[in-house]
């Protein structure tokens, strides 16, 4: 996917995957994290959205950079992110019924996410449309990483599946294996993007801030 | 940059209109699908508590439709009297409790309950299944507060107003893997059989913690579910409280005298 694309611009797209990734470096849109990531297919749906609206919020957002007046910005930033989100979740209650409702509020609050804003507040404003928007699927896939990662960790050991399909048979339906309450409620989302930093922070230490 | 408050104003005016016209469109030009969504997956539903669908069978949409249309008959319940009532201004199809709850001219407020219903229609709608004439099932539309959310659901009955068909949830947002676990087809299951009033005609049945033995040797318990106390006990509440006089009660004693 990277071939034909300059060093800039790959540097722009896979940066953000592990090197630079908003959720590990800078903290940054753990809110939904915690939340959607009990089961899979909501995990990657969420990902997916939330990887095309900062994509195009970007976009849009750049290509407006130069003209919009400096005073407004932000709520010209946020009108913009306003609007693809609810497209997104318009197509969601269209297309994906059944993850739409259990998504419910998760969706709309993209517009709050920290990685959206950041990301437009941040590069958009200073870079032209099409990196932005590298920047945008760049920023968008590390968060997706780690949602899927959380997501995959917490489906399979809290209930014993993939996407919804039996991978570790439970006690209750006559298998082995006895699910981990914990990997069903909102901590357990704390303790494996925990380890998530911590693992990141120890391969890369260049990346650790230094004491005061 | 500073730029003039003419230029700020245009520029946020036409910000306002083209986001506004991209949301406006994408909402109308997707309106027809979500509501076919909507409505079928509330066919289903109701297909599914009634024991039509099979657990596991998939269906089109066009045989969901289908067998909608054979089996099921909706009906409006007056909730105090316990009569059918025409209700020509709603359709069925696209019924939405929430919003009926919302009209103060619809619904009213409910006696206090340790289900937290805030609020009941006056007239209720429920579904039966009728095959050559005769009523086989009722459907009824139940819903209470669990741990977070609103559950909301159908409970089907035999024609005996007092056997369990089903018992299923279209909606719910409790803890995924714990409460959640009330969409789990294994435990919807334990329900089919089990009897809801005692001789008194009061409602019993409900959920104990730990399990309950079969149908035949324990017909007014079900097991719960495990580490959901508190959404086990919500169903409780809430399947005791819309069979009571203030519920389907005073419909349900007409329909098993055969008045209804």
């Amino acid at each position: 996917m990277a071939i034909g694309l300059s060093k800039k611009e790959r540097e722009v797209l896979l940066d953000p995957l592990f090197h630079n990734n908003p959720i590990a470096f800078q903290v940054l849109g753990i809110c939904s994290a915690l939340a959607v990531t009990t089961k899979l297919d909501t995990a990657v749906t969420m990902a997916i959205a939330l990887t095309l609206v900062t994509a195009f919020s970007n976009l849009f957002i750049s290509l407006v950079r130069n003209t919009v007046p400096t005073n407004i910005r932000i709520i010209v930033q946020l009108s913009i992110i306003a609007s693809l989100v609810i497209v997104t979740d318009q197509i969601l209650k269209a297309y994906f019924f059944d993850i739409s409702k259990r998504l419910s509020v998760f969706v709309g609050l993209i517009i709050t996410n920290c990685i959206v804003m950041g990301r437009a507040e941040g590069f958009a404003m200073q870079n032209p449309p099409w990196i932005s928007f590298l920047d945008g699927i760049g920023n968008g896939l590390g968060y997706s990483i780690v949602l899927v990662t959380v997501g995959t960790l917490r489906e399979l050991f809290g209930s014993g599946k993939l996407f919804g399909h039996t991978i570790l048979p439970l006690v209750t339906d006559g298998g082995w294996y006895v699910p981990n309450g914990l990997m069903l409620l909102a901590p357990a989302a704390f303790f494996i993007i925990g380890f998530f930093i911590w693992i990141l922070r120890t391969l890369m230490p260049e990346r650790q801030e230094k004491e005061d | 940059m500073q730029r003039s408050v003419t230029y700020t104003l245009i520029f946020a005016t036409t910000v306002c209109v083209i986001c506004s016209l991209f949301v406006s469109s994408a909402a109308v030009m997707l309106k027809e699908r979500q509501k076919t969504n909507f409505v079928l997956d509330r066919q289903a539903k109701i297909l599914s508590v009634a024991g039509l669908i099979q657990e596991g069978e998939k269906l089109s949409p066009q045989e969901i439709r289908d067998r909608y249309q054979k089996y099921i008959v909706p009906r409006f319940v007056d909730l105090s009297t316990g009569e059918y009532v025409e209700e020509p201004t709603l359709n069925p199809e696209t019924y939405d409790p929430k919003q009926i709850l919302r009209d103060p001219k619809l619904s009213r407020e409910a006696p206090e309950n340790p289900s937290r219903v805030a609020r009941i229609p006056n007239h209720a709608l429920i579904y039966q299944v009728v095959e050559n004439g005769d009523i086989k099932e009722l459907i009824l539309p139940i819903e209470g507060k669990g741990l977070w959310s609103t559950l909301r659901g159908y409970l089907a009955l035999e024609k005996d107003a007092q056997t369990v068909r089903g018992l299923i949830f279209y909606e719910q947002a409790e803890t995924p893997g714990l409460g959640g676990e009330v969409e789990n087809p294994k435990w919807r299951a334990l329900w089919k059989g089990r009897k809801v009033f005692d001789e008194q005609g009061t409602p019993k049945l409900a959920v104990i913690k730990g399990q309950a033995g079969t149908p035949e040797q324990d017909p007014y318990r079900v097991d719960g579910l495990s580490g959901a106390t508190i959404t086990s006990r919500s169903v409780t509440y809430m399947i005791q409280f819309w069979l009571s006089e203030n519920g389907f009660g005073p419909f349900l004693k007409r329909f098993r005298e055969g008045a209804a």
